[in-house]
């Protein structure tokens, strides 16, 4: 493939830059560092956007306001909080362990920030294009785990501990069904590389396999700890989880990655199941990238915002019974139909076959939805009513 | 069905972001952020001419900076902070130092020779009350022989130290007599509005007429 010189962000065409100034090695290390800085404080950046964007929309929702006071629509809060993060003090608790204590809000936030390298922005906009970026991208969100058992052990805390082993015990079982939800898009597409996965969708893929994209947007908001699925933070029952002893510049750099997971979620989700760059003509790939990205942390906030969180029980009842399932159900059609639709010599699949299988696939969706919510909503499946004391009614009877 | 009952309330927050009247529940203040259309439909005029007339303001309203003061009304007999005290009637008796539960009035008196046929009016040296502690149950109000005390109107008496917040004599005298009509709601029948700029004379403050002289000597025993 034939890369330009110039107007393109990709690893490659920046290091040739740069090589015609210096040897090859300086070039290498140069154009990595410059890259990985502006990627990192894009990042940083649109995340402290985002926050600001969550509170006000959330706020909406919650028929209250937002942060509004500095700034224009209280645009400015982010800064605030920065500043105050950054002048309060920087508490270690006297019996933590204190390597592991430093060490975890790092490794949680890099394992947030290295999802990014690999995704393709735009036609020429990307960091590294690796040909097995959805394996990366499943291992490296599945780093975040160690990250959170690391902090609650390390502060010593029973709130912390409890926070982070739920924490470990949900995240480590969503990981299931998140990476099955990534395997119905790869078998699709035949390769792994997230630049082929953005080049072969005709049609976005959440209209060609709806199943897969629901279960992968339940398991990826289980990952990142939102809503209905934060076991981890619990505000009404564990303090604040994992970060309870956390304070200062650590415990902000804990909100950043909180906070930035779903950033990075959206852009996944945008590569997988929304064809990435692809839009109509006249308007720049990475615009049809954000405004997609922003459509899906919309999604995200409204059922953030809607409903209340899920017992640790049920949530692990939902991952393994529901999603488990429908991700093994959504594997199993798309690729019987991968089997009988594509072309026998040369493999491929035509935009006429990608609409049969969106068809099939709504079908076996809606279906699949409806017997699980007939199954689910079972009585024999909640808590068995507690059986009544012989000791509770004592005098009732014979006074 | 089960599960219905997730996008019904799917639907209840989108409702609460889409409609402009169930925006807010929450009251902002004392300044209320406004947008170009409230400050035009404030100065009863379109937005376009309002535009026009100030566009210096309307920008400042369009990048969500602008804010206008609006401050709740108040009911007339709200018990709030700043005591309307009339010196005029006050004899001294120290009843609401009595009264007072948390004992945060203080007050030292000495015979002045007036109005003898009463009996003696005590001249105040010290009145001081602690509003820090004050917990507003207007006992002392309530236990005021001669309507000396009201409870004020305002609430806004926010301090940066503990030891501004108890008033002295000076200060009863000099802040505005605007007396708060809770327990003494005749006040409200002589036409007096505390939350109005309108000032209550010691005279008009009282829940009975004042006797005059040759009543009185009527009325009590002649020294």
């Amino acid at each position: 493939m034939e890369i330009p010189l110039i107007g393109s962000l990709d690893f490659l065409s920046v290091q040739s830059l740069i090589s015609s100034f210096f040897p090859d090695w300086m070039a290498y290390l140069i154009a990595g560092v410059l890259l990985s800085f502006m990627v990192i404080n894009a990042m940083v950046i649109s995340t402290a956007l985002y926050t600001w964007f969550e509170r006000r929309v959330i706020g909406r929702f919650h028929s209250r306001l937002g942060p509004n006071r500095w700034g224009p629509f209280g645009l400015f809060q982010p800064l605030a909080d920065v500043v105050k993060l950054m002048t309060k003090e920087d508490t270690v608790p006297e019996s933590a362990d204190r390597m592991v204590f430093n060490v975890a809000p790092v490794i949680l936030l890099t394992s947030t920030l290295l999802v990014v390298s690999v995704i393709p922005f735009g036609d020429n906009t990307f960091l590294g294009r690796l040909n097995v970026g959805a394996i990366f991208i499943i291992g490296i969100t599945s780093v975040n785990t160690i990250a959170i058992l690391a902090a609650g052990w390390a502060s010593r805390n029973k709130y912390a501990m409890l926070g982070a082993m739920r924490g470990v015990a949900m995240l480590v079982s969503y990981e299931v069904p998140m990476a099955l939800g990534i395997t119905g898009v790869v078998l699709m597409v035949g390769s792994l590389s997230l630049y082929d996965i953005v080049l072969l969708q005709e049609i976005p893929f959440w209209i060609v396999q709806p199943m897969g994209f629901l279960v992968f947007m339940a398991a990826a908001s289980a990952e990142m700890s939102r809503t209905p699925f934060d076991q981890i933070e619990a505000e009404s029952e564990l303090g604040a989880g994992y970060h309870t002893e956390y304070s200062g510049m650590k415990f902000a750099i804990f909100q950043l990655a909180e906070f930035m997971a779903p950033v990075v979620t959206a852009i996944v989700a945008t590569v997988l199941f929304f064809g990435g760059d692809r839009g109509w003509d006249p308007v720049p790939g990475q615009i049809w990238f954000i405004s997609k990205v922003f459509l899906i942390i919309f999604l995200l906030l409204w059922v953030r915002a809607t409903w209340p969180r899920l017992r640790i029980d049920q949530i692990m009842a939902f991952a393994w019974k529901g999603l488990f399932l429908m991700s093994l159900i959504n594997i199993f059609a798309v690729s019987l139909e991968i089997i009988l639709l594509q072309d026998p010599v040369t493999g491929l699949l035509e935009p006429n076959d990608l609409w049969v299988m969106s068809a099939i696939n709504w079908v076996i969706t809606i279906a699949t939805i409806a017997c699980m919510v007939k199954i689910f909503g079972k009585r024999k499946w909640d808590r068995p009513m507690p059986k009544k004391s012989p000791l509770a009614n004592m005098y009732a009877e014979g006074d | 069905m089960y599960g219905v009952g997730l996008a019904k309330g799917l639907g209840v927050t989108m409702k609460n972001l889409i409609k402009p009247d169930r925006m807010f529940t929450v009251h902002q203040y004392p300044d209320r952020k406004i947008g170009l259309l409230g400050l035009a439909k404030m100065s009863n005029r379109n937005p376009v001419s309002y535009l026009l007339a100030q566009p210096k303001m309307a920008v400042k309203a369009l990048a969500g900076l602008a804010s206008v003061e609006d401050r709740m009304p108040q009911h007339s007999r709200f018990r709030g902070e700043e005591f309307s005290w009339y010196e005029e009637r006050c004899t001294g008796c120290a009843s609401c130092a009595k009264y007072c539960p948390l004992g945060i009035i203080r007050i030292v008196t000495h015979p002045s020779g007036q109005m003898m046929q009463e009996g003696d009016k005590y001249i105040l040296d010290v009145f001081d009350i602690d509003m820090g502690r004050c917990m507003f149950c207007g006992l002392c109000v309530e236990a005021c022989p001669y309507d000396a005390l009201h409870m004020g109107s305002g609430f806004e008496e926010g301090k940066y130290s503990r030891k501004d917040l108890v008033i002295d004599k000076q200060r009863l005298n000099e802040s505005p007599k605007r007396p708060s009509t809770w327990f003494r709601p005749q006040i409200e029948n002589k036409g007096f509005d505390p939350q109005s700029d309108s000032v209550l004379k010691w005279s008009e403050a009282g829940r009975h007429e004042k006797p005059d002289v040759a009543h009185q000597e009527e009325k009590w025993v002649k020294r």
